[in-house]
C-alpha cells in the first residue's frame, strides 16, 4: 500500500512542478532575425558575421544607458566586421519611433512589436545582449549592462570573436 | 489495527495539498516576463508621482507618528546624528 502511495505522490509532483522555458546560453544557434517578422527596417543578413544582438524597450532605463556604450562599439568595430542589431521589444511603435528619432542610435534598430523574438530568446532580463559568432551560435551573453565593466568585457569578447576564422562554407 | 482510512487521508490530503501549492507553482499563472514590464515601468505606476500628496501624506504619518522625517532620514531621531 505504501509504495502505491509514493507512486502516486511522486506523479503528483511531477506534474505539478512546471517546466522551465530554456533560455539561450552560449553554444546554442540564435533564432533566424528573418524569420523573426521584425519590423522598422530590414533584418540583416548574419551568416558569417560576428553580432552583438541587444534587447531594449524604450522604457527600460539601463536599455538607454547602453546605448552610448553601443555607438562606440559600433564606431570601433564596424569596419572590422561587427554587426550591431538592437531589437526594440516595445509594443508601442510610437515610442519605438520616439526613442530612435531621439537618440538616433547609429547601429541597426528593429522592433519585435509582437514580441515573438524575445519570447523564443527567452531573455533574461531587460537589457540582455548576445554575443554570436560567425557561426551564428552565441558564444557570450550579457545580462543587465553594467556601464564600463560591461563595455570592458564587451569589447574583449568582440575581439576575441572578431580573431575567430570563420567556419568553413 | 487497520490503517487503510489513515492512508486514504494521507493520499487525500497530500492531493489537497498538491492541489493548493500547484497554483502557486504553475507556469500559467501570470508571471510578468522581462520584456512584459512597460506598464509597470509607466510612470503612473510611481508611489511618488505626485509630490503634493507625498507631502500630504508625510504630513499625516509625521503627525500620527510624531515621527518628523521617518520616511527618508536617517537615525533614530535622537539627534547624535
Amino acid at each position: 500500500m505504501l509504495l502505491p502511495t509514493r507512486i502516486v505522490a511522486a506523479a503528483l509532483l511531477a506534474a505539478a512542478v512546471p517546466t522551465a522555458r530554456a533560455e539561450l546560453k552560449p553554444g546554442d544557434p540564435f533564432p533566424a532575425l528573418e524569420a523573426s517578422g521584425l519590423a522598422g527596417g530590414r533584418a540583416p543578413h548574419l551568416a558569417g558575421r560576428v553580432v552583438l544582438v541587444d534587447f531594449w524597450a524604450s522604457w527600460c532605463g539601463p536599455c538607454r544607458a547602453s546605448f552610448p556604450a553601443y555607438a562606440k562599439l559600433q564606431g570601433d568595430y564596424a569596419a572590422r566586421g561587427l554587426l550591431i542589431v538592437a531589437v526594440s521589444v516595445d509594443q508601442d511603435p510610437a515610442a519605438f519611433a520616439a526613442f530612435r528619432q531621439r537618440y538616433q542610435p547609429p547601429f541597426v534598430t528593429v522592433l519585435d512589436r509582437a514580441q515573438h523574438l524575445v519570447c523564443e530568446v527567452d531573455v533574461p532580463a531587460m537589457p540582455t545582449c548576445y554575443l554570436l559568432g560567425r557561426d551564428h551560435r552565441v558564444r557570450f551573453v550579457h545580462r543587465g549592462f553594467h556601464g564600463a565593466e560591461t563595455e570592458r568585457e564587451l569589447r574583449r569578447e568582440i575581439d576575441l570573436l572578431l580573431a575567430e576564422a570563420p567556419p568553413p562554407s | 489495527m487497520n490503517l487503510l482510512p489513515l492512508r486514504l487521508g494521507l493520499i487525500l490530503g497530500l492531493l489537497g495539498g498538491l492541489a493548493a501549492c500547484g497554483g502557486c507553482t504553475s507556469a500559467r499563472l501570470a508571471r510578468v516576463h522581462p520584456w512584459q514590464r512597460a506598464a509597470l515601468a509607466d510612470y503612473t505606476m510611481r508611489p511618488d508621482r505626485d509630490p503634493v500628496a507625498v507631502a500630504l501624506s508625510d504630513h499625516i504619518y509625521q503627525s500620527r507618528e510624531t515621527a518628523s522625517g521617518g520616511r527618508g532620514v536617517g537615525g533614530s531621531g535622537c539627534g547624535c546624528n
